[in-house]
């Protein structure tokens, strides 16, 4: 048995480079691979301890704990190690926004105008952004680039973070239409609030279910204007939701608030569309009304404080479970911009800690991702059939103490975990002469 | 003869005439010619048979008053009535001295703000711009005086003599320093004749008002501009040449010697007034906000006398749960105790005045008074709070707030005892002028009338029952109801004939002179008619129902006044902690089945089978135990972080403007966090001075402050300093270059203002802000505040905490510190620490760092989460800190990432969130580790404290439990079933038919330095300097 270790340090190179010029894509690895002597987290709940993964031309082709390993294949003993599936940030500007504050050069992730119905993410992604590789180096190995700004934002696709360019990273293109529910609460100015200085009063429920119609208004022009065959003036607003009555694309509805998830329900009712939540800060709330619709939710932000005063003080943290007990399909996102989505694991934890499973925790950042994104036929869970999306951890993934990836693998192929961070790390342990 | 008589025989139509003439002859004013026939009068009246309220002690039956031009002459049962005296019969009448509102703004302009608020990226407004021979801030408008600015208003004056009010202190309510007030009466008369006293009052607050000038743009920037001030004036009276005329401090210098009223608005600020009136020896008439009964004993200790607002909350439409959900709890309690507010004060013999302002419906004044009153406040104190106590607090007691000889003749006449709900204001009398408020009820009207009719037809008869001045029906074969009006004098009567639909009506139009009614008129056919009535029998007293008992039992008083507060505060026990695995941080190492035993807040004993009597005792079986987690960098629990106006601020205090309520203290404890250093934030190169304070939930501001530690300050450097995100920075520097710069002009300048204060203290100093020093050898030092903490930096009495980012500017700092003989002791945020942590090392700074920040600007590009791992093998003390409200929950977890990152040993991971920046902090004496004699600041955790799955149990602070797991599920309960409790009573209040405001957000303000973004939640708000004038 040939143990390869195919672990390239440039070490030499990061001295004197500090840019991660030299972290390359990994190549395509043709044939079969074996993951051998793990505990494999399959992603759906299921455990398999000392188990080994077998992979061809980068699928997986079975995933048990008695398989036999082909003589001259690529061979990764992993024992000891935990093995989980590619862990998916579902919702992100990553690639789209690089240097956030002071730098608008930088910035592509928010478009001008109400309704970019047509406007794509994929074509501003930039695989060459410092960000993705710190990601992978913390197991993320896909993400769903979202464009934002206005009331419909565009649509997302779902990139692997393996790649020269952007067409070589799409591995679901165009996946979902992103719509931001109008507010129910108007906030007021940060400065009156401070001030003690009394609002003028609005009624921004009235503001918002006008926003409401008129966004159904646009539905339904678009679904009288898809069942023509020929246009006079072709429209692409309209065009661009096609996918959305013929189900191949999903609406994600940015929302938080009770009554803005409410209203949400009412495209399902009328439209037929799959709609997921985007944010569901509030959604433990209607929990079950959600389950009733098949809504799923992307809990954005599992680190926050609670939304009320009077709110038990572990309420974001419990949210997950709430879900999970209701039924509600949901996935974990991380949307932290000061540490730049790479704990989305620690997210999982966090939910872990307050009532969820480790397996279910973990679930909610692969397996659920995949499916609300729709690509769980190829990834999402470490199953025969799907693409060898896979992270190899040190010890438990959900704690930072042990979460600490050795190797990772995107559709079979071994990719860098090399990253400008680890290249400066380097650097300076030369300076100072570290180990 | 009826019981309650409207004029003795005789003297009927005198005041009737004088009802209608009175105001033709206005007063006449000495200097003023007069257009027309000079009309001398003495204005000489007698009130006879009255029930003379004098004073809040003295009530005076059937007592006569006797007043001339506009004063007292007399009062008492037997005062002489002179004869040229129009005798005013009030039997059954009550006479009051009228009201005094001490906190008005009567008369005078208000004024309106030239410019939009303050905004961080926009240009700074670092002049004022109040033209002229004043002082350098537009906020200090020490020169105004409201006696010059105020004018007769008939229109802004009746509604407040409608109340009983007969004299107001006005003044301009704006800005820090406000001027004088004027003690000016509600007559309607020339200016000149109304104004009591026209220099009655000085006054402040701590907003600024209109000024558009950038500085202050923060509470502890206010209180620092209000002590510089005090500094200024005292220096002023030398007549320093440097300084020129200077016609606000002028002012400010002549207005100290009248009566001081700051208005605070709030529980806090009332203590926050009282402090800087402490530190410059005035004593403060404070205006409070109402919420004072939240913490009554602290107010107490302010000896001051406060002016309280009848403005209570109220209550809000909580149909829609939705909506509710938003309201906290903190504000619901509020709403059902703030008409207790008063009656607080009485209890707790806090000297306080009432006044009207600030309410928006003035006519609301004696409904919500009546409701303090039910609420508990004595008819007595709310007499007293009206009428002397305001007139005790201005020094014009001699003047008004009594019926006594020699006093102006303000006064009311009601029919019954004031604050009775039946009874009504009939006249007020100001300056011994008669004002009609509702003279028609001044005779009971109500009874059975004989009505005779005559006409050609023939007479014919009818029964009137009058039941009040626009309510009388006919009583006949059936009861037909009448239109009815009497306005005092007139009457207008019609009734149908028939109780019928669209029956004819008569129509009846006279005059009332006593019992006797006659008139003319019309019958149902149009038949013109003479007609007359008189009494046959008296109406009862309608019953006073004004005595209404509270339904039901009021909400506890919570400390702090939130869900999560306690009902009376916790105190020290003797805890033992039993059979846990120990970190003690110390030499020791970590403990195996070890106890720990706390008593008096200390740790007494770290050991096995340890034991004591009188100890609680905490099974830790399975359990961690740890020091409490120490947060070197943290935004919570103050009312403002950022004083963003100038590159310089070090006046400024984070202590001046603690918030002890702050949730996210308690939510903190959750996570273990003990103690936490509140900064200023990074807007500016020189920021305020910080504040350690202990998470002690409930206690007060002062008792938040870590005692007995090193004062720090906050320096900052870098992008937020020279305002990056501003498109048209104008404020000094904009480059690294000019930052490094400041600081060696801010320490230049504080070398020589100590120099200056050493040589000779009486001697020169420098001069005003920003300005060379000037040497006029004459001329005493000008303490100035900002320098002074920077000559403190200079002396090692007082440390900094230095925000930074990349290289170049760490290196640059270090190198002006050691210009000056001093070290920075910790470089903050520091994420590029790693690439010169060898000269941090030789300089002698500590660091405290993220753990795994980066990229959310340009200077943080080069972060890496290495960065502590790799200073601590440099040397360097490094500590992990949160500056987010939200992460410090959670420190433990982010110590940890040390160990994912740069594979730094367990137990040195976990001195970064405790021991480290104890050190740092230097209170390594106190805290950071478990040592007998050290604080008992102590967590007790699930899980091993370094994993996500840990969760803080117990977390102790000077042996006290603050955060208790099993408590925080009960707490849980008891606010789920309060909250419910007030809903349910909002919703009666609202089934009551009582006006509801719409449910309002529970805002909730989260300050943060502005260095990032927050993460914002639904109805959070944060405020950073971007925003920052707001206080």
């Amino acid at each position: 048995m040939k143990k390869l270790i195919i672990y390239i340090h440039f070490l030499a190179a990061a001295v004197a480079l500090q840019a991660q010029e030299d972290v390359y894509p990994a190549k395509p690895y043709a044939g079969k691979l074996y993951i051998t002597n793990g505990t494999i987290h399959v992603g759906n709940g299921q455990v398999i301890e000392n188990g080994t993964i077998e992979v061809n031309n980068g699928k997986i082709v079975q995933v048990g704990a008695n398989i036999t390993v082909a003589a001259d294949a690529k061979v990764v003993d992993v024992k000891g190690k935990q093995v989980y599936p590619g862990l998916i940030l579902p919702v992100t500007d990553l690639g789209l926004k690089e240097i956030a504050n002071g730098v608008r050069g930088s910035n592509d992730f928010s478009e001008l105008g109400e309704y970019n119905n047509s406007i794509r993410s994929i074509v501003a992604y930039n695989t060459d952004s410092k960000i993705i590789n710190t990601l992978k180096a913390n197991g993320i190995l896909l993400a769903g680039v979202t464009p934002q700004g206005g009331t419909i934002s565009g649509s997302s696709s779902v990139v692997q973070l393996d790649a020269w360019n952007w067409e070589d990273a799409a591995y679901k293109t165009d996946n979902a239409i992103h719509l931001n529910m109008p507010t129910f609460i108007s906030r007021p100015s940060r400065f009156a609030v401070f001030a003690g200085i009394p609002q003028p009063p609005t009624d921004p429920a009235k503001e918002a279910l006008k926003k409401v119609d008129e966004i159904k208004t646009i539905f339904r022009q678009a679904k009288v204007y898809l069942q023509e065959t020929t246009h006079k003036e072709t429209n692409l607003k309209l065009e661009a939701l096609k996918g959305l009555f013929n189900k191949t694309q999903k609406l994600f509805v940015h929302a938080n608030q009770v009554k803005q998830m409410l209203i949400a329900i009412d495209f399902v009712k009328e439209f037929g569309f799959d709609v997921v939540i985007v944010g569901g800060s509030e959604s433990f709330q209607i929990a079950d009304l959600l389950k009733q619709y098949n809504i799923a939710v992307i809990l954005e932000d599992e680190h926050a404080l609670p939304t009320s005063e009077d709110d038990d003080i572990d309420q974001p943290f419990k949210t997950p479970a709430q879900l999970q007990k209701a039924g509600v399909l949901f996935a974990l996102n991380d949307e932290h911009a000061e540490s730049r989505y790479r704990n989305l694991p620690f997210n999982a934890g966090t939910a872990a800690s307050y009532g969820l499973t480790k397996e279910q925790a973990l679930q909610a950042i692969t397996l659920n991702a995949a499916r609300i994104l729709g690509i769980d036929d190829k990834t999402g869970s470490l199953e025969a059939g799907k693409d060898a999306n896979i992270i190899i951890s040190e010890g438990d993934i959900l704690d930072m103490r042990t979460s600490i990836i050795v190797h990772a693998f995107i559709q079979g192929r071994q990719v860098s975990l090399e990253n400008k961070q680890k290249q400066l790390y380097d650097r300076y342990k030369y300076k100072y002469e570290l180990k | 003869m009826r019981k309650y008589c409207f004029f003795p025989p005789g003297k009927r139509y005198f005041l009737l005439g004088l009802m209608y003439i009175t105001y033709l002859a206005a007063k006449a004013q000495v200097t003023f010619p007069v257009n027309g026939i000079a009309n001398p009068q003495a204005k000489c009246f007698a009130f006879t048979n009255a029930t003379i309220v004098k004073d809040v002690q003295t009530t005076l039956n059937n007592a006569t008053l006797v007043i001339r031009e506009g004063k007292i002459v007399s009062v008492g049962a037997s005062a002489a009535i002179p004869k040229d005296a129009v005798v005013i019969d009030c039997s059954g009448k009550f006479i009051y001295p009228s009201f005094i509102d001490i906190y008005g703004d009567y008369g005078v302009p208000v004024p309106q703000r030239q410019g939009p608020p303050f905004d961080f990226r926009a240009p700074a407004q670092l002049t004022s711009n109040t033209k002229g021979v004043f002082g350098w801030n537009q906020a200090i408008k020490s020169e105004i005086d409201a006696a010059k600015l105020f004018n007769t208003d008939d229109a802004k004056a009746k509604p407040l003599r409608d109340l009983g009010f007969g004299a107001v202190l006005t003044h301009q309510k704006d800005g820090i320093a406000r001027g004088t007030g004027a003690l000016v009466s509600l007559a309607t008369e020339k200016e000149n004749l109304v104004m009591l006293k026209e220099r009655a009052s000085a006054h402040y607050s701590l907003s600024k008002g209109t000024s558009t000038q950038s500085y202050p743009s923060s509470m502890m920037g206010a209180i620092a501009l209000l002590r510089q001030t005090y500094l200024d004036a005292q220096w002023y009276k030398s007549n320093p040449a440097a300084e020129g005329v200077n016609l606000s401090l002028k002012a400010w210098n002549d207005n100290q010697s009248l009566p001081q009223i700051f208005d605070a608005g709030d529980k806090w600020n009332d203590l926050r007034a009282d402090r800087i009136g402490d530190e410059f020896g005035v004593q403060y008439i404070i205006k409070g906000g109402g919420n004072e009964y939240q913490r009554i004993q602290d107010i107490a200790a302010t000896k001051a006398t406060y002016i309280l607002s009848l403005n209570f909350p109220q209550a809000m439409d909580v149909e829609d749960p939705n909506d509710a959900r938003f309201v906290s709890l903190s504000d619901m309690k509020h709403w059902e105790l703030a008409p207790a507010n008063p009656a607080a004060f009485e209890k707790a013999n806090i000297p306080f005045c009432l006044t009207a302002s600030e309410l928006k419906d003035p006519k609301q004044f004696l409904a919500n008074l009546r409701k303090a009153i039910e609420y508990g406040l004595s008819e007595t104190k709310a007499l007293e709070a009206l009428t002397k106590t305001p007139a005790i607090a201005l020094g014009v007691y001699d003047k008004v707030g009594s019926l006594d000889a020699g006093k102006v003749a303000n006064f009311i006449i009601t029919t019954g005892e004031v604050f009775k709900e039946k009874t009504v204001i009939l006249q007020n009398w100001i300056q011994g002028d008669k004002y009609n408020i509702k003279e028609e009820n001044w005779s009971p009207i109500a009874g059975t009338y004989a009505i005779q009719v005559k006409s050609p037809a023939g007479a014919s008869n009818y029964t009137l029952d009058v039941k009040s001045t626009s309510d009388a029906s006919i009583i006949a074969k059936d009861t037909i109801k009448a239109k009815f009006s009497y306005d005092g004098k007139l009457v207008t009567i019609s009734f149908p004939t028939e109780k019928k639909p669209r029956a004819a009506s008569i129509r009846l139009g006279g005059s009332v002179t006593g019992d006797v009614w006659n008139g003319n008129g019309m019958d149902a056919d149009g038949n013109p008619l003479l007609w007359t009535a008189s009494l046959s029998k008296a109406g009862a007293p309608a019953p006073d129902t004004s005595k209404k008992k509270m339904q039901s039992p009021l909400g506890k008083i919570v400390y702090p006044f939130n869900g999560y507060g306690w009902d009376s505060l916790p105190k020290p026990e003797t805890i033992l902690i039993k059979n846990g695995t120990v970190w003690t941080n110390e030499k020791e190492g970590n403990l195996e089945n070890t106890d720990v035993l706390i008593r008096n807040g200390k740790i007494a004993q770290i050991g096995k089978n340890l034991s004591d009597a009188n100890a609680k005792v905490i099974d830790a079986t399975g359990r961690y135990v740890t020091p409490g987690i120490i947060d070197e960098h943290s935004h919570i629990a103050a009312a403002s972080i950022n004083e963003g106006a100038q590159s310089v601020t070090s006046e400024v205090r984070i202590a001046d403007n603690l918030n002890p309520e702050d949730i996210n203290i308690y939510r903190q404890l959750s996570g273990g966090v003990t103690s936490s250093h509140i900064l200023h934030g990074s807007a500016n190169t020189i920021g305020g001075q910080t504040q350690l304070i202990k998470l002690r939930w409930g206690a007060n501001d002062e008792d938040l402050k870590f005692k007995g530690a090193d004062p720090f300050i906050k320096f900052a450097l870098g992008e937020n300093v020279k305002r990056t995100t501003s498109q048209s920075n104008n404020r000094f520097p904009d480059t690294r270059m000019g930052v490094e710069e400041v600081l060696m002009d801010a320490f230049t300048r504080a070398c020589e203002y100590e120099k200056g204060c050493k040589e000779a203290p009486t001697a020169a100093a420098p001069a005003s802000k920003k300005k060379t020093a000037v040497n006029a050898a004459a001329a005493p030092v000008r303490r100035d505040l900002e320098l002074e903490a920077l000559v403190e930096i200079m002396n090692k009495k007082r440390f900094i905490t230095c925000h930074s980012y990349v290289q170049s500017e760490i290196t640059a700092t270090m190198r002006v510190a050691e210009k000056f003989n001093f070290r920075v002791n910790t470089f903050t945020h520091i994420l590029e620490g790693y690439k010169v942590a060898d000269k941090m090392k030789a300089h002698g700074a500590n660091a405290s760092t993220f753990s795994d920040w980066w990229a959310y600007k340009t200077e943080v590009q080069d972060a890496i989460p290495y960065n502590a791992a790799l200073m601590q093998r440099v040397g360097l003390n490094v500590c992990i800190n949160s500056d987010d409200a939200e992460m410090a929950r959670r420190l433990n977890q982010e110590a940890a990432k040390c160990v994912k990152y740069g594979g730094m040993p367990e137990d040195e991971a976990f001195k970064t969130v405790t021991l480290n920046p104890a050190k740092a902090l230097h209170v390594d004496d106190k805290v950071g580790s478990l040592k007998p004699g050290k604080d008992a600041d102590v967590v007790v955790w699930s899980d091993h404290p370094l994993s996500i799955y840990a969760k803080a149990e117990k977390t102790i602070v000077d042996g006290i439990v603050y955060f208790d797991r099993a408590r925080d599920l009960e707490l849980r309960k008891k606010i789920a079933a309060e909250r419910n409790r007030l809903v349910q009573k909002m919703l009666g209040e609202k089934k009551s038919g009582s006006p509801v405001a719409p449910a309002t957000p529970s805002w909730q303000v989260v300050l943060s330095c502005g260095d990032h973004d927050h993460h914002d939640g639904l109805i959070t708000v944060d405020v950073n300097e971007n925003d920052a004038n707001a206080y």
